[in-house]
């Protein structure tokens, strides 16, 4: 496997080689330089001390064969007897790699009552639909849903695994992706494929404020999760896809959970379902304020959204936090209030269509990303806004 | 009741920039903290404790100074403290990290119940705990917003999964990732950081793990290999509006009715 070496005796200025490192990695013991355990192999060493640090792969590692784990597979979520849109967001970008190797796109399926759902998966364009049919499966046990995964990967040798970043993917993803000592890398932004199938993943890290670029150049199936709304729906097709059925044996179906009460959530609708969010931001003053950016919301059909800083205040539902530690969306249009736009909140929100930051500070981040800035204060600018949507109204009876 | 909750230290904030003409890091000595995430799985291990009885295990991965976060959950009553350290565990991805804690929880041995947070500050992940239990043996369980019993050797919990909130039941020996707000963790007590300044912390090296092949641990042990990082885009096309006030909400208003965004209104 490849390392970092450092050459001690070539380093001018050592303080400077140390402050290079991102993660404090470097260390000075008087006399030597060295690498310590909170490397992440990120290479900006390498790039930038000169030649001091040196970057060695290690050429006597086995290479696994990667011809043998063909195809890329999107292991499907049931909500309820209904698909996860983000299965079907999944088929689509599976569908663009898969053109570019030529392989085929697979659409594994566990649970319970199965057969209605095929219809919507085929549309999305899958090659192939492997169902794993039975009333164990009927809700999510991580023990013999592991069981059905592990059973598929071992018959397929998919060579990429896409999992949506659901509560569920990110319970099952991560016990399989272990099972088949696996890369997994969680809450993709970004994917590519190269020609030898390698999987090309970029995800926010550190807090989102920096991409990271990352490979699985020797391990087999390549796990990513990807949260809802990241990628497009795809185009319906005609269906094509062959059906293959497989079953697990009783003793692959024990699990140690039991089920003892399933009740219905509160039926509110998600502010990752709303076609409009408009988003209340740390600039406002007063708890009271956030009814004015709710009214707006309102009156364009939309829903309230709220950064982490407001949620953290008890100002605002967490259920309506945008961002990495909060939900992803992808609306048609944002309205964000008084926010600065943190990486990490935008993180949550760059997909949408339509962006419009108010914000009265010119250098504030949220400019970055916003389709329309607009420098001015929300005091002066939403109360006016709704006026006019009011009076519009009233036009139009 | 033995129970080992893992935790870790991540930096203070997460306001940590590149800066795009060099590719580096700007990182003017961001201070250090525990997993916020980490302070729930310890307050839900500590009334666990408090209820049923037994003992609470510490423990975390990191570089010596992560000590730091250890003697912090003696402040909040945890019993014992373990750190995992070593050169040979550093460039860890999920699956190293993972492989590494269980090894460590290994060596600890006698739990009944391994407690973490729903994810990290700075990995973000949330992946750790899944792939730690599936390394154990054990099951596990993600997202626990309530624990409601403990008897005859099964806990009993809430959890939410999408459209439902559901009560299982999980034989012990196993894992659970609680929820933030699961409880309100405790303040740390300055009476017991007196009380627990010369308690011992054990540090676990490669050493004194069971398997002590170092091609298992650290950047060694992990299949995903970071290719580059750089910033994240700005997008390209932008307008800038600065026309005042009023001016601003009267275009805005335009550009929402010529989108179509107020045809909803009857």
């Amino acid at each position: 496997m490849p390392k970092i070496i450092i050459h001690t005796e070539k380093a001018t200025d050592i303080q400077a080689l140390i402050a290079l490192c991102p993660f404090g990695a470097i260390e000075y013991n008087g006399k030597e330089l060295s690498i310590n355990a909170a490397c992440r192999m990120c290479r900006l060493c390498c790039k930038k001390s000169g030649g001091v640090c040196e970057y060695v792969e290690d050429e006597n590692a086995a290479k696994i064969d990667k011809s043998l784990w063909q195809g890329i597979t999107v292991a499907a979520e049931m909500v309820g007897g209904q698909v996860h849109p983000v299965t079907l967001e999944l088929i689509g970008k599976a569908r663009e790699l898969a053109a570019k190797t030529n392989q085929k796109v697979s659409c594994l399926v566990v649970g319970y009552q199965l057969e209605n759902c095929i219809g919507a998966i085929n549309a999305a364009g899958p090659d192939e639909i492997i169902l794993y049919d039975q009333p164990e499966l009927e809700h999510f046990r991580v023990e013999p849903f592991c069981a059905a995964w592990e059973d598929y990967i071992n018959f397929a040798k998919p060579s990429v695994m896409l999992v949506g970043g659901t509560s569920v993917g990110r319970s099952l993803a991560p016990r399989v992706a272990a099972r088949f000592h696996a890369g997994l890398t969680a809450d993709c932004t970004m994917l590519d494929i190269q020609p030898n199938t390698d999987l090309d993943q970029i995800r926010p890290a550190y807090g989102g404020n920096i991409m990271a670029h990352i490979r699985t150049p020797n391990h087999r199936p390549q796990f990513a999760t990807v949260r809802y709304k990241i990628f497009s729906m795809p185009e319906k097709t005609a269906p094509h896809a062959k059906i293959i059925r497989r079953s697990l044996s009783a003793a692959k179906l024990v699990s140690g959970i039991e089920f003892l009460n399933l009740r219905k959530k509160q039926n509110e609708r998600g502010i990752e379902d709303a076609d409009v969010i408009v988003v209340a931001g740390r600039g406002l003053k007063k708890p009271e304020d956030i009814a004015m950016i709710r009214e707006l919301a309102t009156l364009l059909g939309g829903e309230l959204g709220s950064t982490r800083a407001m949620v953290e205040t008890g100002w605002i539902d967490p259920k309506r936090q945008i961002g990495l530690s909060g939900r992803t969306v992808k609306p048609k249009l944002i309205i964000t209030c008084a926010v600065s736009g943190a990486v990490q909140f935008a993180a949550g929100m760059n997909g949408s269509e339509l962006i419009v930051a108010i914000n009265s500070d010119p250098e504030a981040p949220i400019f970055n990303i916003a389709h329309v800035g607009i420098v001015g204060d929300v005091y002066e600018i939403v109360p006016r806004l709704i006026e006019k949507i009011k009076n519009g109204e009233r036009n139009l009876l | 009741m033995n129970i080992i909750v893992c935790i870790k230290q991540v930096p203070g904030t997460a306001q940590v920039e590149i800066d795009e003409k060099t590719g580096v890091l700007k990182r003017d000595g961001v201070p250090a903290k525990m997993n916020p995430f980490d302070l729930f799985a310890i307050e839900s291990a500590m009334r666990l404790k408090e209820k049923f009885g037994g003992r609470v295990t510490a423990l975390t991965m990191g570089p010596p100074q992560a000590e730091k976060v250890l003697r912090e959950a003696f402040m909040m009553g945890v019993d014992e403290a373990y750190l995992l350290s070593d050169r040979k565990f550093g460039g860890a991805d999920v699956l190293a990290t993972s492989y590494t804690i269980s090894q460590g929880i290994r060596k600890i041995g006698g739990y009944d119940l391994i407690i973490c947070g729903k994810q990290t500050t700075d990995g973000d992940t949330a992946q750790v705990g899944a792939e730690l239990a599936e390394f154990l043996g054990i099951p596990h369980l993600t997202g626990v917003t309530a624990l409601l019993d403990l008897a005859g050797g099964k806990l009993k919990v809430e959890a939410e999964i999408p459209l439902h909130v559901v009560e299982l039941q999980i034989a012990l020996p196993c894992l659970i990732t609680v929820e933030k707000g699961i409880f309100e963790p405790r303040l740390p007590s300055y009476r017991r950081k007196l009380a627990t300044a010369d308690r011992k912390i054990t540090c676990l090296t490669l050493a004194d793990l069971e398997d002590t092949n170092e091609k298992h641990y650290g950047l060694n042990g992990s299949p995903t290999q970071v290719q580059r990082i750089f910033p994240p885009a700005a997008k390209a096309e932008k307008e800038i509006w600065n026309g005042g006030n009023a001016e601003s909400a009267d275009r805005l208003y335009a550009l929402l009715k010529d989108k179509r965004f107020l045809t909803e209104l009857r």
